[in-house]
């Protein structure tokens, strides 16, 4: 049995517009940050992960500016899921026997990027000419349906509610409502503004039922997180260890071939499948979270990951929602972040930071969002393509 | 003499009565509309052509009213369930609003003319129409 995996020190840092800052110096203040959160330097990282989808491998760069050790790097990249994906290298590493501490970071600069897809080919030639894995003849984004992420997932918002009933623009706009209002209450998030119903549901219609504000708000940003091995925890100082987050779970799932899969993409079942094997590596039932982050990268998202992620009976996520369950005072707070739509979604940065909120609460250092209490955390983040990150966190034994 | 027409895509063919063709793996029956080295759900590397029914139910849409420059706005992005085949595809003839569109509609497949090149070839695209029964 592969030993324990903690989490020493994280940090991210404000998300939004860093126009004057390029990736690695937001990658360098957030890795910094988290070495100093967890009482460490560079020369005892033995690992560093770098994940960032629009710059490429860019982690040789960051140990310039923090530190050149030697140490293997490794530059992964997987959609949105890469910031998970960079952190569960560096756990992969500990509990292979290969490192005891190690480093991992995502960053990204997306602010003011747009739609991120669609208009993938522009009209060409003035002859039809097949090219193409389909032999189009023309541009298919708008033709053959739509390349663009808020309109996929739209579909898959209003395919649930096809499949279990019960979902309407009104609905998927009232988890909009809820992710801003906890927005106001973190100091580190792109967008701080509370919206009325009224508000989100007149707001610019991006694809229906997805309104601007119901959409993930690029932005710039980074996180980074220390890693380090149960036995090396044990020689450290009493305040660290009583600071560590433990990993009970950290678990990355690809889609499995499902009819449709190739027409729509399905992101429930990998986030089913990569939930499940969280709560059986964790021993924690979806009942004993205390809070979760989850991939809101539209409204219409956060939906089906209450099923997905068993926070609810099947078929049963709009009942859940609606009894006000996921709102910071509920049962199982859901993005006390404010989630991607208004912290932001600096999508390499996305599946650190998620895991930061976790262990902010979970050390009791969240302020005036702290989620009382607060024991267990799930950190989920979906990347299309796809890829399924989620990481099962508690609080260190008093 | 007709003008000469082109598919939009290859999976669409432009009979009398035209429809959409798959690839479907000969072992498990998994259905493509794209070339694959070997089956993704069995691994089998044999395939076989298979006519996908022109009628279906809507199973998922969107209106997309922003997209990338050129893109005519609003279009209605669909998944329509053809008897156990999924299609992407536009929903057409219909007002592209949430009165008019909804999940669970019955539909059927249209075609219709895009354009025209330099050489006189038209092209011809698809989409699903609410089915008139």
């Amino acid at each position: 049995m592969a030993e324990d995996v903690w989490i020493l020190g994280i940090r991210m840092t404000k998300f939004g517009k860093h126009p004057d800052r390029d990736l690695v110096e937001l990658a360098a203040e957030a890795s910094m940050g988290a070495l100093a959160d967890g009482g460490v330097t560079m020369k005892q990282m033995q690992i560093l992960a770098w994940g960032s989808i629009m710059s490429g491998g860019m982690g040789q760069q960051l140990q310039k500016q923090i530190g050149q050790t030697g140490i293997p790097v490794y530059n992964v990249a997987n959609a949105c899921a890469t910031g998970a994906t960079a952190l569960r290298t560096v756990i992969m590493a500990i509990k292979a026997g290969e490192a005891d501490f190690g480093l991992a970071v995502g960053v990204e600069k997306v602010a003011g990027a747009g739609l991120l897809a669609g208009g993938s080919r522009g009209v060409d030639g003035t002859t039809w000419t097949p090219r193409g894995p389909v032999g189009a003849v023309a541009p298919l984004d708008g033709r053959i349906g739509t390349e663009t992420m808020p309109g996929v997932f739209a579909q898959i918002g209003l395919e649930y509610g096809h499949r279990y009933g019960g979902t309407s623009f009104e609905l998927f706009a009232k988890i909009s409502e809820k992710n801003h209002a906890h927005s106001t209450l973190n100091p580190l998030a792109a967008y701080r503004k509370r919206f009325t119903l009224d508000q989100i549901m007149n707001d610019v219609m991006i694809a229906y039922p997805n309104t601007r504000p119901m959409c993930s708000a690029n932005a710039d940003g980074a996180a980074a997180a220390v890693l380090v091995s149960d036995t090396r925890l044990r020689t450290l100082s009493l305040e660290q260890q009583h600071r560590a987050v433990k990993v009970s779970a950290s678990v990355l799932t690809s889609d499995p071939w499902e009819e449709a899969c190739q027409v729509l993409p399905d992101v429930n079942t990998l986030t089913r499948n990569a939930a499940t094997q969280a709560y059986e590596a964790a021993g924690i039932g979806p009942a004993d979270l205390d809070l979760v982050e989850l991939h809101d990268c539209f409204a219409t998202a956060e939906l089906v990951h209450y099923d997905n992620l068993k926070l609810c009976e099947s078929g049963g996520a709009v009942d859940f929602f609606n009894s006000g369950a996921t709102w910071r005072d509920g049962r199982i707070p859901v993005n006390v972040s404010g989630g991607l739509q208004s912290k932001g979604h600096p999508i390499s940065a996305t599946g650190i930071a998620n895991v930061w909120e976790i262990c902010h609460h979970l050390r009791g250092e969240a302020g005036d969002r702290q989620i009382e209490g607060a024991r267990v955390g799930l950190a989920h983040v979906i990347g299309l393509g796809s890829a399924c990150g989620v990481h099962i966190l508690e609080k260190a034994a008093a | 003499m007709a003008a000469a027409r082109i598919p939009l895509v290859d999976y669409l063919r432009l009979a009398d009565e035209p429809y959409l063709v798959a690839s479907e793996c000969e072992e498990c029956a998994a259905r493509y509309f794209n070339h694959r080295v070997a089956c993704a759900n069995c691994g089998a590397t044999a395939f076989k052509e298979a006519q996908v029914p022109a009628d279906g139910v809507v199973r998922a849409f969107t209106i997309v009213s922003f997209a990338a420059p050129g893109i005519e706005v609003p279009f209605v992005s669909a998944v329509v369930d053809c008897h156990g085949t999924s299609v992407r595809a536009n929903l057409v003839n219909v007002a592209p609003d949430p009165e008019h569109v909804r999940t669970g509609m019955a539909v059927r497949l249209t075609t219709f003319p895009i354009g025209t090149d330099s050489t006189g070839t038209e092209a011809i695209g698809f989409g699903f129409e609410p089915a008139a029964d």
